[in-house]
Formats: structure tokens, sequence, C-alpha cells
């Protein structure tokens, strides 16, 4: 119980004060208006920056990360001590090469590293906001990070890029601010969540408002913390990340540590192994409420209906170019959605490229080694330097 | 499988393919062009680097496409056959269709949303009028192969090979003008401009055609 109400407390400060990240604070006077109808004031965003922005501020790339992800792109972490998530495409040599551009990551508004979210202090009572948090929305997440952009001073990013839910930012950036991006990059992703997806994220959600430590979203108040239901809802969702064949690959139908089942229901299997580990890493890190408001923001993510029904209308005239990126066996966000990016792209008018990489190893391939991915966008990236002016430099 | 073999088509003393410098000479500097069927992109990277051209690729095979994406072309994955329904009217100057049109299973709807799509199309393809073509039938008694052509009939991804003749004769019958047609023979020259169609059909190797809307 003390361990759990550390590990609770962890997360509190985690939330507030994130360790090795940068913070942008937002004043009474600069409120961030949210789909709900609420404004949300005041608040904070926590980003992390790699590289040096060049004098005339046209090198900046913004990464956005996934459900579960946060500003360490690029660096250790502070609480896993892992290397950063997006390690295989940023860095030295890397097709994102903090040499080249000035990198920036933020933590999404809704999230539990140090951007306001339902695991911050509530500056109104002085305690966590738990659900008394706003809803936000994918289209939330970017309208703060555009702030942030005024804040840092930048006008134009040169690239968007990012996988899943960071896909979906993208996608919303060229959406929302089409003057104020010249490259996107949405990997993995779609323009609206599928029911497929919804009804896994619902599944997720019980898992974690069924655990009794929840206490209705007030663990945080009364010293529990709803472990067992969020592990549960990350080894559900950490299926639809891989694939049959990559599981089959990795596990097949081996014992973990035994030779013969124990006729119990042990880990008997290598994958129940390996999945409970998921789930029991996943809590020393994530908020449970955290985990429900950011599932919630991409279940509502619906860019056509955004745009009057028709989703080249989101895009019409877009000055952006895009590269769309999709992977064979995976079955979360399929290619048959990025396929209906792309024509809606092409109904737009907008300069697009679309690659699908052969893999068996699911919707994760965007963040592992898939060197294909990597020459893509680097040819993506390449030819949006010299369009931009930026080859000489 | 590519289309065609397209080290055996005749190059310039620069190295570039010939009927792609012809296409390329068909499209005017600046213009917004989309290519169906751009393989691994060299007819763009061509357009881009001669004529200055906003220039688009739909590929069929994900390794010519990956290729050009990695060259910074903007090209998707796609199938000439199923998504040119999927672009707006006039949303490009030209649309080209090089080495491609036999390969696909209705050129007529191709052709038909190539002239919806662009205001001009470009259209090359193998003449299967050319007199070696003709002798291989007539006289070996089997379906012709080419060097530039070189499948057997069972495993060729050209289903629908056309001569000079009949792909003038599917421009008269879908309405559309004709704005200017050259034949190159087997060595990339063009054959003489007042030659006759019936010359051009036995002789020209290649038909490379400009079209436009006639209305």
């Amino acid at each position: 119980m003390a361990d759990h109400q550390a590990e609770a407390d962890l997360i509190v400060r985690d939330a507030d004060r994130p360790r090795d990240a940068l913070i942008a604070s937002f004043g009474a006077d600069r409120p961030l208006k949210l789909d709900a109808g609420v404004s949300l004031s005041p608040f904070q965003i926590a980003y992390t920056t790699y590289g040096t922005l060049n004098a005339d501020k046209s090198n900046a790339v913004m990464v956005c990360h996934a459900l579960t992800g946060d500003q360490y792109v690029a660096q250790v972490h502070p609480v896993t001590k892992k290397n950063g998530w997006w390690e295989t495409l940023i860095g030295p040599g890397k097709p994102l090469d903090p040499a080249r551009y000035f990198i920036i990551c933020p933590n999404v508004i809704g999230g539990c590293m140090g951007s306001s979210g339902p695991a911050s202090t509530n500056p109104q009572t002085g305690k966590p906001w738990g659900l008394e948090f706003p809803v936000v929305t994918i289209r939330d997440m970017v309208r703060a990070q555009a702030m942030l952009l005024d804040h840092l001073g930048i006008e134009t990013l040169f690239a968007v890029v990012g996988g899943s839910m960071g896909g979906m930012q993208v996608l919303q950036w060229a959406a929302s601010y089409p003057q104020r991006v010249f490259a996107a990059l949405p990997i993995a992703c779609a323009t609206r969540h599928s029911a497929q997806n919804i009804a896994f994220h619902e599944v997720g959600r019980q898992a974690v408002m069924a655990d009794p430590e929840w206490r209705g979203g007030r663990y945080h108040l009364e010293g529990t913390n709803p472990r067992r239901g969020l592990a549960v809802a990350r080894m559900g969702a950490h299926i639809t990340y891989l694939s049959d064949a990559a599981l089959h690959r990795k596990f097949g139908r081996k014992f973990q540590d035994r030779e013969n089942p124990t006729f119990s229901f042990d880990a008997d299997f290598e994958v129940e192994s390996y999945l409970r580990h998921q789930g029991i890493t996943f809590v020393e890190r994530f908020d449970a409420n955290s985990y429900l408001y950011l599932t919630r923001a991409m279940d509502y993510f619906d860019l056509a209906a955004d745009a009057g029904g028709t989703l080249a209308a989101a895009f019409k005239d877009t000055p952006t170019r895009f590269c769309v990126i999709s992977f064979t066996s995976d079955w979360l966000f399929p290619t048959s959605e990025s396929r209906a990016t792309v024509h809606a792209l092409n109904a737009a008018s907008a300069r697009v490229s679309f690659a699908e990489i052969v893999t068996d190893k699911g919707h994760d391939a965007f963040l592992l080694d898939e060197p294909e991915m990597f020459g893509i966008v680097r040819g993506f990236l390449e030819g949006a330097r010299k369009a931009r002016g930026l080859t000489s430099k | 499988m590519t289309e065609f073999n397209a080290a055996k088509i005749a190059r310039t003393s620069t190295g570039t393919r010939v009927d792609l410098v012809l296409v390329s000479q068909m499209v005017t500097r600046g213009a917004k062009v989309l290519d169906v069927g751009c393989g691994d992109g060299e007819l763009l990277h061509l357009l881009g680097e001669s004529r200055d051209v906003d220039g688009r690729g739909i590929e069929l095979s994900r390794e010519g496409v990956n290729e050009c994406v990695a060259k910074g072309l903007a090209v998707i994955q796609g199938d000439a056959d199923t998504d040119l329904g999927d672009y707006p009217d006039d949303a490009f100057d030209y649309v080209i269709l090089s080495q491609t049109l036999q390969a696909t299973r209705h050129p007529r709807v191709v052709l038909e949303h190539m002239l919806r799509i662009g205001r001009h199309a470009v259209v090359s393809f193998p003449n299967f009028g050319h007199w070696t073509v003709r002798l291989q039938l007539l006289f070996a008694g089997h379906m012709p192969q080419t060097d530039i052509l070189p499948y057997s009939w069972y495993d060729t991804p050209n289903i629908h090979h056309c001569t000079i003749k009949d792909f003038v004769q599917l421009c008269n019958a879908i309405d559309v003008k004709i704005e200017k047609a050259v034949a190159l023979n087997a060595w990339g020259s063009p054959l003489r401009l007042n030659a006759p169609w019936w010359f051009w059909n036995l002789f020209g190797e290649q038909g490379v055609f400009l079209l436009s809307r006639k209305s």
C-alpha cells in the first residue's frame, strides 16, 4: 500500500514537474480553448528539444507522440531509464538529425509527463484534477502545441512527424494550420478512429474503472492506484500493437521457465509472462486517468466530421506536402485507412506520397528498426528540404 | 513485374530513354503533371529537372513506389484501373501514361479518366503493329516476343496490346483530339513526319501521342 502511495505521488510529481524537460507556462491571459466548450487556464506544456533553431527559424520539426508516449523521444526516460522511444529515427546520422533540425517534442495536453492533465494539480484546489479535468481532443492537443510554437517564437514548422495518435496530431496540424506546416508525415494512423478501435479502447477504460482502487477517478486523493486495471488495459492494448505473426515468431507456444504446463493459471506461456511484464512496467510510468482521457481523445478524432462530412474539405487548397506511411501487418490502423487519407489528399490536389512497408511487426513497426521506412522518411525530408531551400545550410 | 524491359529501349547520349525525352518535350514548362504507372520515377525525375514541372506519380509496384519516395518524388501506391476515379476534374495540366496502357484492364476507361483529370494526356506504348511483331505471328506462328516485351503469352502483365492504328481508332471513338503523334523506330529516331499512318504502324516500334479534349 505504501509503495502504491509512493508510486501515485511520483506520478503526480512528474505530472507537475517532469524531470529533464522544459516547461512552457500559459497564464490567465493565454487560456486554451477546448472543443468541450470550456477553457483550460492556467496550463502548462512540458517539452524537449534537440538541435538548434536556425537564423530564419525554418528548420523546426515537431514530433508528436503516441497514446502512451511522451516528450522523451530521443533521450533516456527519467522514470524507466530506457532510451528515447524514437531513437531509431532521431539522432546523429538518422533521418531526423539534430545537426540539421530543431526538433521539438511536447507532451500532449491530457498526458501525465508534465503537460496539464488529470494527474496535474488543479490550481483552483491545489489537488490533482482527476476527472474534474476537462475532456480533451486531438484538436485541443494541437491547439496547445500551436500555442507552444507561438511561445517559442516560431511561425512555421518545416515538418510535423508522428505515428499512431501522433499521426492523428500530424493530420490535425495540417488541417488546422495548413500555413504553418511545410511537410507532414503521418505514419500508421487514420483520419478517424474506427468502431473497432473505439471498442478496444472501451475495454481498456472499463478495465481501469472496474479496479476498486480507481475510486471513481479519485485515487490520487484516496492514496490508492488502479494498477491492476491499468495493467490489464495495457495488456489488451499491447496485443493490438503487434500481429499474430509477430507474436508467433517471438513466443509461439513456448513455456516460460518450465518444461511442462502447471495445470494452473500461472503464466505458463512466454506470451503471458511478456504481457504481464508489459502491464506492470506501464503502471510505473503512466497515470490511469490520463489513459482514459487520451484514449477518449483518439475516439473522438474524425477529421471528415469536423470538415462537414467530406474528408477532402479538411485539406482543401493545402500547401503542405504529405508523406503517408502504413505497414502491411498493422491491423489497428490498416493500410486501407491510410489509403483513404491519400484519396482525400489527392481529391484536395495535395502533394502526397504514400508508401506501404512490408513487415510482420504490426502497428508497433513504426517505432522499430524498419530500414525501408527510414529510407522513405529520409528521401521525403530531403525532397522537402530542397523545396524549402534548406539544403545549402 | 514491370510491363516492359526498359534496358532495351534506346537511350540518348546522356543515358536518358528516348521515349521519355519525347514525352517530356510534349509537356509545357512548369506544368502540373500526373504520371500514371511511374515505375522507378525516371520520367518524373526528368520532368522535374528539365521542365521544372510539379510532378506526382501513381505506381502499382510497392518497390517502385518506395524507390520513388526515397528519391523525394511525390508518388503513391495505386492502380490506374481503380484509383484514377478518386482524382477531381482538371486537377492536372497533363496526365501521362508511359508504357503502361497495354497493362491496364480497361484502357478506354483509363484514357477517359486521364482526359477528365488533366487537360492533356500523353500516352506512349509499344506498337504491336511493328513489322517484327507481325512477322513472328505470320511466320513463326507464336505470340510475338520482342526485346522490349520479352514475356510469354501466359505470364505477361501486358494484356491489352494495340497497334498505332488501333490507338488512333480508340481516340476517334471517345472523341479525343490528337494534338501530336510521333512514332519512334527501333533506334529511337522519330519516323518521317509526313509519313502515312500505315507506314508508322509498320515501322514505328513506339507510339507517343499528345491528346486533348475536343470540347
